[in-house]
């Protein structure tokens, strides 16, 4: 692009290859540079560790911990590793709060608004970008504004409906305006985005075998659209899995609530945090999404980089 | 749009398909643009409406009161300094996440041995729930926890780091960064992998050194990417709850309440929906005003765009 710009010697590219002493290389120069070369890389890998501390510790810290005692937890110096590890913590999380039903409202609630995003934003988005009809551009940007407007700053109407409509409490409010509101949003864009670069002549070809628009769509393009669909399914369930405000204003009994609100809840009779049990109930929280995390890395960052570049 | 202008122009379809075809495309936009208008423009609407009313729920009052809510807030201390609390914040999030996720980046841009371990390894809180990352920070935190813990074994006696205000408004802001870097980072490796190496050999050859190379060709060539996450980080801690409300509950003091804590407890805690309506304006205002800016200004700072 601009390499002949930047490539072409500048006034003070001259004057740094000047003064460079590495510029004019014989060949006993050659080797220590190489070896120089090879501390920077050392150094630079050893940075690159003291900083990943801050990230990986805390997960260790968190694992480790909810197999301690109250009192282990809590000792100075801090131990590694628990000098008596136990389950008991685990038992407790079942026994304080109804859990097990808990980690099942959160999956399935996070399963539902994932499937019905999925459709929704597919249709949507095919549409948008494949089928031609009168105020196509102008309903993709009453829907595309949508992105401009925080879930915060809507939640005092949606709330007074939600509960007009005596729907307080239930799961409804958590999985149906997720799947119409904010994310389907940005799944509709980002899928519009990839049906715009699908090669047309593949749908060409099926509607010469006579295949319907629904079915154009239904068996050529919704199964070619599987990064991106993968994409869209990673950030919608984060998005559900993680959702804290929404539960906190909607739901009021122990039965019904969602893990990120459930694990705030293991507090002793004077509101202070019981800590072991409390990380174990995180670890189990974190379980599941870091394991398939960890198996699908590469896919799982690609596909969370691909919506945050499209978003 | 071009593409389905060039399947008819190609084809040439007889006008019921294509009237077919039409209806069609609005069946399949509907679910959007109906849960667009109901879930998002409606109660949009609807909370300009409810700012204007002095709405106490327990009260059952519900009157029009014009701008009042909007005197109310010019006069409202706490209101101000929620606002400076989220100015802080926000900045704060944006210098170090921004800088950090550059730094990563440009560090695992390097052929270095064990890449794809620290790949993974920043970016494995963004998997971790906010949640559980925040409780487990939360422990590290107070006053006999971790980092305290860890600072007294070599000698140093920590503070209590989430009830002093000025810890407690670093203390969010560095798990907020930790948290989601991560992610950031994977966008600008992205945008790195995109900058052509003759470049920087030529520049090399031509004696820049590693910094100037960074500040002349890396940051004017990747600038599209720092426009677009400068703007997803900016909104997204303006968006920052559950992090707050775990970790401080707003405090100590008012010090960590920033804007959306601020409407949540004037809504659901104190039951005044017309003033915090009032307040959800204000920030929806606020998102708008920083979006449109820093979409604006893109021209003068952003070196190319597809």
């Amino acid at each position: 692009m601009r390499t002949d710009q930047l490539g072409a010697p500048t006034r003070d590219g001259r004057k740094s290859a000047a003064i460079d002493p590495r510029r004019p290389v014989p060949a006993h120069g050659r080797v220590g540079r190489a070896r120089r070369q090879r501390r920077t890389r050392w150094m630079l890998v050893g940075l690159l560790s003291l900083l990943s501390v801050p990230f990986l510790f805390p997960t260790w810290w968190m694992a480790t911990s909810s197999l301690k005692t109250t009192s282990e937890i809590l000792r100075v110096p801090p131990t590694l590793w628990p000098s008596d590890p136990s389950l008991a913590p685990y038992r407790a999380v079942f026994d304080l709060q109804p859990f097990a039903i808990q980690y099942w409202n959160s999956l399935y609630i996070a399963a539902l608004s994932t499937i019905g995003t999925i459709l929704v934003a597919s249709l949507a988005g095919y549409a948008f970008a494949r089928i031609q009809f009168r105020g196509n551009n102008l309903l993709f940007v009453v829907v595309l504004a949508g992105l401009l407007v925080p879930s915060e700053v809507t939640i005092v109407p949606l709330f007074r409906a939600v509960n007009s409509l005596g729907l307080i409490d239930t799961h409804w409010p958590l999985i149906v305006i997720p799947i119409f509101g904010a994310p389907s949003v940005l799944g509709t864009f980002i899928m519009r985005q990839f049906f715009i670069s699908l090669p047309l002549e593949l749908e060409e070809a099926g509607r010469m075998d006579g295949l319907s628009r629904w079915g154009i769509f239904w068996r050529i393009a919704f199964p070619l659209a599987r990064p991106a669909i993968a994409a869209v399914a990673i950030f919608t369930f984060m998005k559900s899995w993680n959702m804290y405000l929404e539960p906190i204003v909607y739901l009021s009994s122990r039965e019904n609530f969602t893990l990120p609100q459930a694990l705030t809840q293991y507090v002793d009779a004077y509101g202070g945090p019981i800590w072991n049990v409390q990380l174990a109930a995180t670890t189990l929280t974190v379980i599941p999404v870091l394991v398939v995390f960890l198996i699908a890395q590469r896919q799982f960052i690609q596909g969370l980089a691909q919506t945050g570049l499209k978003g | 749009m071009t593409a389905t202008a060039e399947v008819r122009g190609r084809s040439r379809p007889r006008s019921s398909w294509r009237r077919r075809d039409a209806a069609t495309g609005y069946l399949f936009v509907a679910p959007a643009v109906l849960g667009s208008v109901a879930f998002v423009m409606v109660p949009l609407i609807a909370v300009v409406w409810f700012s204007l009313h002095e709405w106490n729920v327990l009260a059952a009052t519900f009157t029009f009161e014009g701008a009042a809510n909007y005197e109310r807030m010019l006069a409202d201390p706490a209101l101000r300094q929620s606002l400076i609390a989220s100015a802080w914040f926000s900045a704060g999030i944006l210098v170090l996440n921004i800088s950090l996720a550059l730094l990563l980046a440009v560090l695992l841009n390097q052929k270095l041995p064990g890449t794809t371990f620290f790949r993974v390894a920043f970016f494995s809180p963004v998997v971790v729930s906010l949640v559980a990352w925040t409780i487990v920070w939360g422990f590290l935190l107070q006053s006999d926890g971790g980092i305290n813990a860890l600072l007294a074994s070599i000698g140093i006696d920590g503070p209590n780091w989430l009830r002093g205000s000025t810890t407690a408004m670093v203390s969010i802001v560095v798990v907020q960064v930790f948290k989601n870097v991560g992610l950031n980072m994977v966008l600008f490796l992205a945008a790195l992998q995109g900058v052509p190496e003759e470049i920087q050999e030529a520049a090399t050859l031509d004696g820049a050194g590693a910094w100037r190379r960074f500040r002349t060709i890396t940051v004017p060539m990747i600038s599209p990417t720092i426009l677009l996450v400068s703007i997803l980080t900016v909104v997204g801690s303006l968006e920052t709850f559950a992090l707050i409300d775990v970790m401080t509950q707003g405090g100590p003091g008012n010090s960590t309440t920033v804007l959306v804590y601020y409407l949540y407890r004037q809504a659901f805690q104190f039951n005044e929906f017309g003033y915090a309506s009032a307040i959800a304006v204000l920030l929806f205002l606020i998102v708008l005003v920083l979006t449109l800016l820093q979409w604006q200004t893109r021209k003068r700072w952003v070196h190319h765009e597809n």
